[in-house]
Formats: C-alpha cells, sequence, structure tokens
C-alpha cells in the first residue's frame, strides 16, 4: 500500500509578487511562490530534490526593505513581503551572472540558458577574448560515467547529492578556492580511487551536463546524439525488490541514459549503479 | 557514512603530529597498526555520531600536520580522516581552501612576504625580487595578502616546519633580515614588544589602550594590578540582564565593520530558547591595513580573556571560541599563555571568581583566509568545514556555531565592554558623537611619519588623526576602511570619523583602517593589488564573486596604462559588474569588492 503522507496543515501567508496578491503555505520559498503565480524566474542551482545552495545567483529578486537582492529559491516567504521579480536591478545582475557564467563556463548542453541569454540581452563576449575560462579537459576514466568540469558553474548540486542529502557516500566535494574551485575526489585522483559508487545521482541533479552517461557522451563527441528521437519509457527495476522506477531514455533502439521520475516517493531521482547503468544485458542481442 | 580510503601511508612523523592532537588510536578502525588488532576491533566500528562530532578538530588536525612536516601529504590526510570519521574528498577540500595549507610537496621554511598595499608601497616588490634570489630552494616565498604589520612595512613571516614550528617575523623587512629569519628562525632578533605599534603608549585618558605597554602581557597579576578583573565583578552584581542593559544603554556597536547595536545581539541569543548559547570572539583581522586586534591581543591579553567571560555571561553561554588568524603566531601564544593562566587561578573554568559560573575559552587558528572573517564562514571553518559563508537567514543569533544560538564578535567590540562596565554606561556613552559612542581604534599606516594604533573618541576628524600621525606632504589619497572601504581625497580632511559622518561623505569607517598614500604610488597599481586580493580571497561560492572578482581584475589590468576615452567602455563594463557583486553576492566580500575601485573611480578621477 502506498501511503501519502499529508503532513500538518500549513497556514498560508499572504503577500504580495510584482503588485499582485499571492497566498502560499508556511515554509514556501519565494521560488515556490513565483512558480505557482505563473512567474518565470531562471534557476540553475536549484534543485526539486536537493535543499537551495543559492551559489548561482540567476533568481535573484528585489524584496522591499532589503539592502541587497534575495535568492528567491532559499529565501521563505513572510507574511507582508513585497517581492518584485522583474526590476530593472534584478534583470541587471541575472544578466550579468549568465554573463559571467557564459564567458567563463561552457554552457552548450545547459537546458533553457540560451534562451535566457536572448531574453537578458546578455553579452558574454564583451569580457574580451583574454577572458580567463575554466579549460578543463573531459575526465574519462570509467565506462560509465564522464566528468566534463569545463561545464561546471559549481552549483554543489552533485556534492549534496553524493553527501549527506541523498547519497552518504561523500566521495566528491568541491575543493580549491575561488575561480580555481573545482569538484574533485580526494588528492584530484580518478574516479576509480575513490569512494564512488556509481550510483550516477549526481548525474541526475547536474543542471549543465558536466557530468554525463559516458553512452551520452561518446554520442555527442560522434553528432549522434539526438535528443529529438529518443522515446522515454517509465518502468520498473527488475533488480531487486524495491521497486524503483526507472526511466529509459532509448535512440535507435538502445538504451542511451537511464533516468528516475523526481517525484518518484521510492527514489526521488535516485538510483543505484544497477538501476542506473545495468542496462547492458537488454541490449546484449549476440 | 562508508569512508574509502587509499594505500597510502602516513609516515612515523605524521602519525605522531595527529596523535599529539588527538591522542593515540584506540583501534584499527582509527588506524592504529595491525598487530594491536584485538577481537573487539573486529566486532566494534568506532565511528557513528561519537566520532563525527569531533570533525570540528578536523582544521587543528590540518595545523599539526603542516606545523610538524609543513605539507599535507596523502597519507596524512588520509590517517587524519581515519581519526576523526571524515570523508577524505571533505578533508581535501578543506585543506586545498586555506591558503597556509599546501597539498603538494614543498620545503619545511615558508617565508610569508606581505606584498599588499603598504607594504608595496613600502617596497615589497623590490623585497621579493632579493629574497628569491638570495634564498635558495630550503626556504618557499609566498606572496602574501597583508600579514597586519602595516606600522612596520614592508613585513616578512618565516615559519619552520618542526616539532614545534618556529616563527620570525621581520619587519620593516630587508632582504639580510628575512633572509636570517627564513634560514635560522631561532636566531632571528626578537620582535619589538606590541607597545611599539601604540605612539600614544602611556599617554593620559586612554581606556582600551591604556595598558599596552604598562602591564606585562603575560603576568596575571599586572593586569589585576591595573584594574582588571574590576568589570567581570561589576557584571557578576548586575546579572546577565543587567550587563546586557549597560551594553545597550552605552550604545555600543560592531567594531569589525558591519556596526551592528552590540546590546541588541547579545539580547537576541540571551533570549534564545535554544541551547547551549555560543561566544565566538573574531579575531581574524584580514582586512587589508588593520592590525588593532592584533596590537590588543599581544599588549592586553587578559583583557580579551575577561571581555570574554563578561559577554558569555550576558548571555548565558558557558563556551567560548577565540579564532584568531593564523598569520598571527605571537598573539596566538600570548593568548593561549593568558587562557591556561585565568584557568589555573580560576578565572576561568568551573566557578569563576567564586561565583558557580562557568566558562571556558578553546583558541582555534586560522590558516589564511580572508572570507573566514565573516561570521558564517568563520562558524563553518571551526566546524571544521571549508570556510564558506552561510545564507541568511537564519541569523547566527538563533542558528551559529553548531547550529546554536550565537554571539559573534571582534576583538575591539568586546574589549569595549571593560569600559562599559567599570565607568558605566552614561559616562562611556559620554565620549564620542551621540550616534557613535565611545573611543575607536584606527590603523595608521603608509605614508605618515608614527604609523600605528590611535585611539580617539568618535568625532574626530581625519585630518586630526593623520596631523596626529604626522602626515606626509604630497598626499594623494587615503583609504578608509581597508579594501572592502574606499578612497578619499586630500582635500577631505574634515570628514568626522564616525559612522554617520563617513556614510554621509559617501565613505565608510569599516574596521578601522587608515592607509595614506603619496603620489609615488601610481594608483593604478593599488587598485589592481585590490582587485588581486579580492580574487585571491574570494570563496567561489556564488558566481557574482567568484567571476566577478576575476573579470574586475582582467579590466583594471587592460586599462592600468590608459586614462580618458581609452579607458571608458572598460570603466562602464565595471560598474555594470561591480553593481551585480554589490547586489547578488552572497556576503559582504562580494558586496564589498567593488567598493574601492569605484571610489577611486569617482572620487580621486583614476584614469581621467
Amino acid at each position: 500500500m502506498t501511503v501519502t503522507p499529508l503532513g500538518i496543515p500549513r497556514r498560508l501567508l499572504e503577500f504580495t509578487i510584482d503588485g499582485e496578491p499571492v497566498r502560499a503555505p508556511e515554509g514556501s520559498t519565494i521560488l515556490d511562490a513565483c512558480r505557482a503565480a505563473g512567474k518565470d524566474v531562471p534557476t540553475l542551482c536549484q534543485g526539486d530534490t536537493l535543499t537551495p545552495k543559492n551559489a548561482c545567483r540567476v533568481c535573484v529578486v528585489e524584496v522591499e526593505g532589503s539592502r541587497t537582492l534575495v535568492p528567491a529559491c532559499s529565501r521563505r516567504a513572510e507574511p507582508g513581503m513585497q517581492v518584485r521579480t522583474d526590476t530593472e536591478r534584478a534583470r541587471h545582475s541575472r544578466r550579468i551572472v549568465l554573463e559571467l557564467l557564459a564567458s567563463s563556463v561552457d554552457l552548450s548542453t545547459t537546458p533553457g540558458v540560451a534562451e535566457w541569454i536572448k531574453e537578458y540581452e546578455a553579452k558574454p563576449d564583451r569580457f574580451g577574448p583574454d577572458a580567463a575560462r575554466l579549460n578543463e579537459e573531459p575526465r574519462i576514466d570509467n565506462d560509465l560515467y564522464v566528468r566534463d568540469y569545463d561545464k561546471c558553474i559549481l552549483c554543489y548540486k552533485c556534492v549534496d547529492a553524493c553527501g549527506d542529502q541523498w547519497q552518504n557516500t561523500f566521495a566528491i566535494s568541491v575543493s580549491g578556492r575561488g575561480f580555481d574551485a573545482r569538484i574533485a575526489v580526494e588528492h584530484d585522483a580518478p574516479l576509480t580511487d575513490s569512494a564512488c559508487v556509481y550510483c550516477g545521482n549526481c548525474i541526475e541533479v547536474c543542471p549543465t551536463g558536466a557530468l554525463s552517461f559516458k553512452s551520452e557522451f561518446d554520442r555527442r563527441s560522434a553528432g549522434t546524439w539526438d535528443e529529438a528521437a529518443q522515446t522515454q519509457t517509465t518502468t520498473v527495476c527488475a533488480y531487486c525488490g524495491v521497486g524503483c522506477n526507472l526511466t529509459l531514455h532509448v535512440q535507435d533502439n538502445e538504451i542511451v541514459k537511464v533516468t528516475s521520475p523526481h517525484d518518484n516517493p521510492v527514489t526521488h531521482g535516485n538510483l543505484c549503479i544497477k538501476g542506473r547503468f545495468g542496462y547492458q544485458h537488454v541490449q546484449n542481442r549476440g | 557514512m562508508d569512508l574509502h580510503f587509499g594505500d597510502s601511508m602516513p609516515t612515523d612523523e605524521e602519525r605522531a603530529a595527529v596523535d599529539a592532537l588527538l591522542g593515540p588510536p584506540e583501534s584499527s578502525w582509527e588506524g592504529a597498526a595491525r598487530e594491536g588488532t584485538t577481537a573487539a576491533d573486529l566486532r566494534w566500528a568506532r565511528g557513528g555520531r561519537q566520532a563525527r562530532d569531533r570533525r570540528d578538530l578536523l582544521l587543528p588536525g590540518l595545523h599539526a600536520l603542516n606545523d610538524r612536516v609543513g605539507w599535507i601529504s596523502e597519507g596524512a590526510l588520509d590517517y587524519l580522516c581515519r581519526r576523526l570519521t571524515v570523508p577524505p574528498a571533505e578533508a581535501y577540500g578543506v585543506a586545498t581552501f586555506y591558503a597556509m595549507f599546501s597539498v603538494k610537496p614543498r620545503p619545511a621554511t615558508v617565508l610569508h612576504v606581505c606584498t599588499d598595499l603598504t607594504c608595496t608601497a613600502a617596497g615589497a616588490r623590490e623585497l621579493c625580487a632579493g629574497l628569491e634570489s638570495g634564498l635558495g630552494p630550503g626556504v618557499h616565498v609566498d606572496r602574501s595578502p597583508c600579514l597586519g604589520l602595516c606600522e612596520r612595512a614592508p613585513a616578512t613571516l618565516a615559519i619552520r616546519a618542526g616539532d614545534p614550528a618556529r616563527t620570525a617575523v621581520s619587519a620593516p623587512a630587508t632582504v639580510r633580515e628575512a633572509v636570517l629569519a627564513a634560514t635560522a628562525p631561532d636566531s632571528a632578533p626578537e620582535e619589538p614588544a606590541a607597545v611599539s605599534a601604540v605612539p600614544q603608549a602611556g599617554s593620559e585618558g586612554l581606556v582600551l589602550l591604556s595598558r599596552v605597554g604598562v602591564v606585562d602581557p603575560a603576568s596575571l597579576d599586572d593586569y589585576r594590578a591595573h584594574g582588571g578583573y574590576s568589570a567581570l565583578r561589576r557584571a557578576f552584581a548586575l546579572g546577565p540582564a543587567g550587563v546586557i542593559r549597560e551594553v545597550t544603554d552605552s550604545g555600543l556597536v560592531g567594531r569589525g565593520g558591519a556596526a551592528f547595536p552590540t546590546g541588541r545581539k547579545w539580547q537576541a541569543t540571551a533570549s534564545q530558547p535554544d541551547h547551549p548559547h555560543y561566544l565566538v570572539c573574531n579575531a581574524d583581522e584580514s582586512e587589508p591595513g588593520t592590525f588593532k586586534d592584533r596590537v590588543l591581543m599581544e599588549g592586553d591579553p587578559y583583557a580579551l580573556v575577561e571581555a570574554m567571560t563578561i559577554a558569555a555571561y550576558a548571555i548565558g553561554g558557558h563556551q567560548g571560541y577565540l579564532y584568531v588568524r593564523g598569520e598571527y603566531p605571537r598573539a596566538i601564544h600570548r593568548m593561549q599563555y593568558a587562557v591556561d593562566q585565568a584557568r589555573a587561578r580560576g578565572l576561568l573554568g568551573d566557578d569563576i571568581l567564586g561565583q558557580g559560573y562557568a566558562f571556558d575559552i578553546e583558541i582555534r587558528r586560522g590558516a589564511g583566509a580572508y572570507i573566514c572573517g565573516e561570521e558564517t564562514a568563520l562558524f563553518n571553518s571551526i566546524e571544521g568545514y571549508r570556510g564558506e559563508p552561510r545564507s541568511k537567514p537564519p541569523f547566527p543569533v538563533e542558528k551559529g556555531l553548531f547550529g546554536k544560538p550565537t554571539v559573534e564578535n571582534n576583538v575591539e567590540t568586546l574589549v569595549n565592554v571593560l569600559p562599559i562596565l567599570t565607568m558605566g554606561a552614561p559616562a562611556y556613552a559620554a565620549i564620542g558623537t551621540a550616534k557613535s559612542t565611545g573611543p575607536k581604534l584606527f590603523c595608521v599606516s603608509g605614508s605618515v611619519a608614527r604609523p600605528g594604533v590611535y585611539e580617539v573618541p568618535f568625532g574626530a576628524t581625519l585630518g586630526e588623526l593623520l596631523a596626529r600621525a604626522g602626515v606626509r606632504d604630497r598626499l594623494r589619497a587615503v583609504l578608509l576602511g581597508g579594501a572592502a572601504g574606499g578612497f578619499v581625497r586630500p582635500d577631505e580632511m574634515d570628514i568626522p570619523l564616525t559612522f554617520e559622518g563617513t556614510r554621509a561623505a559617501g565613505a565608510t569607517l569599516g574596521s578601522g583602517v587608515v592607509m595614506a598614500f603619496d603620489d609615488t604610488v601610481p594608483l593604478p597599481r593599488l587598485l589592481l593589488r585590490i582587485a588581486e586580493f579580492f580574487r585571491d580571497e574570494s570563496c567561489g561560492q556564488c558566481v557574482p564573486c567568484r567571476v566577478g572578482t576575476v573579470r574586475q581584475e582582467e579590466v583594471l589590468h587592460r586599462i592600468a596604462q590608459r586614462t580618458g576615452a581609452a579607458a571608458a567602455d572598460d570603466i562602464a563594463l565595471l560598474r555594470e559588474v561591480g553593481r551585480a557583486m554589490r547586489d547578488a553576492s552572497i556576503c559582504g566580500l562580494g558586496q564589498t569588492a567593488w567598493n574601492a575601485v569605484e571610489s577611486a573611480i569617482d572620487r580621486l578621477g583614476a584614469y581621467e
């Protein structure tokens, strides 16, 4: 029997977003309320299954009485708050954040970012051809997934998913400081020498494609990755009795990626190595 | 948590360094030798909550290794992680966060050469060049941010790993003296007493600096003979609520830069139902040009011990942490001695002055990170995590150190509590102006005849302070408030040195830095150094600061030799990036990283 937890009834808070009165349950973030009200606030480091880290600052909004802009993803709504999502000030910071990221990181596989760059009229090129970039090479040290840190925006989501928020493996951490900060295992060793258990839950939460299935990475390199031609089928993992939902991404009759629905009460998007990567037997046709 | 360790083993020396801090390992689970394995070892995994609760010993453990060996090897880090049940990846992230640690082999002696503003103006570049050619491969020369020795610029700090580690300050440094300090730290000449940084020493009317140079900083009896511990007696007579009332009525606000009312902070923490309450003293004095807290700790250490005891008593705390920056070996040594003496004499411990009140102080050492002066980053640093700021709310008064209600105050703020209690709030509030009460310490350095820490009542003008310090001719600019502050012009000498006065003038008092520059130092070079500083010290957590500080530095490089229309486009770009850093960064570092550059462009007409 599936039990749906109802939780304690929550009070509704009244406040305004862009001058319009809204009501949101106590404990909601400004972002929750914005989305419920149909406001488009861009996000990168926010994840539906993780505690907000508010590191990317692309979701900043103006709150009356606050000296600085506030991150919508993590700031809880308060009664009487006056939130403005689309002021010149908020748009300016979002534009600069997009420019700073796009001028230093490869955002070519980040969903949504191209539209935001257009919408906010961001011009990453204006920092000049000599602007410092991450300049990282893809790290291919195992058969299952690739870490391409040239695409990493340092959102901390993989670290949180690997650590105390989901997997409790603690194989990766942020190392270094400032612009030189990178996601790394201890002593910056290959993944195969680390505590990694290859659950792939970091890939699940990565917002930029910096972490990807080897099958996806290889197809992208060969130019044969075609998301439009892929089908997604959600099924139940057959490896053990837990009953995790798997979503199989299939292209040309081959499984190319496995994810899990984030709203699944069993997995919350998380899997183990068997569910995530143990699909080869399905396509072993020899 | 399922910990994974590599095959690297610690050397005997590394093992001994960790064991000296944590005691010998109890079982092979904690990394004891295999031959000592007992049957019990195979049955119990001694990890769990009890082991994880010692996570805050990670930073002291890293210090122990770095002090003994000079760097942190794979085997050493793994052993420390086993002892504390910390995932090696996280410990690696912490070790690589701090500038004073190295995870790559390096010589046992590291010579930190300050290349920050005052020292650069005093010839740090030439010093560096001379040192690099004069020192062999046995010494690693490290270009360092401000070492807090600005009154004796240019400054160097030599640290030689060993048992114990040795340090030697050379300031003002010549190539010969710095080479001697680095190659033979034990035979280097004794550093001048703290009082040499206090030109007013011994004069009448000093409140905060009255004992510096007068008492023997090692002697508790001397401290008591000069009025020490009378404030604590008064505090016990008033009771915690009475102390908070006095501090509130005195109008004391934080001296670390943010100027938050101290009484309100104490009240908010004291009234929290969650326990325990912690007191943290922020002595991570890293704002370039600031050295007042060092002088206080070196010259009058028991005053800080007494002040921390009073603060903790007021907020209902029984444990205090004193976080001193790693670049201050003498202050750390003096404070440790003072804490030990006070404990031995019953002025710390279970029953202070026979009043049944228990309080103790633990000293924690920073390891080279400006960001750890941010209050929540400092909590993370103490707790054994990367010193990254937390997002607020929740504020520290509600969830601070170890997630508990915490008061964090700067050294100078706390030391002000002593005169408030001895002279009474009304008398204290009568010093200074109506909105900025009390005496204030200013760190004057640069182009002045008598650099040092000056105590003046709030309300003195910038000109009066600089005249007292003997400002030299051809003054070009004054930096108020440090790298996070701003420049003012030589014709703005009538700015009153109060919070409201500087604010009205569009400047900031910050931590009390007053750096004078004459026209021999090119302004673009100063700005570039400030930009380098922020780029180096950004923790990297949020995008506006992590990338914005890099872009700011790049632009300043580009326009270093340009003026007028040739620089106009780049200055416009700087303004846009600066505005986003100020608006959207998580903490004060990113929010203020553009202040000084902006003020130089707008007030001084740099690049015109």
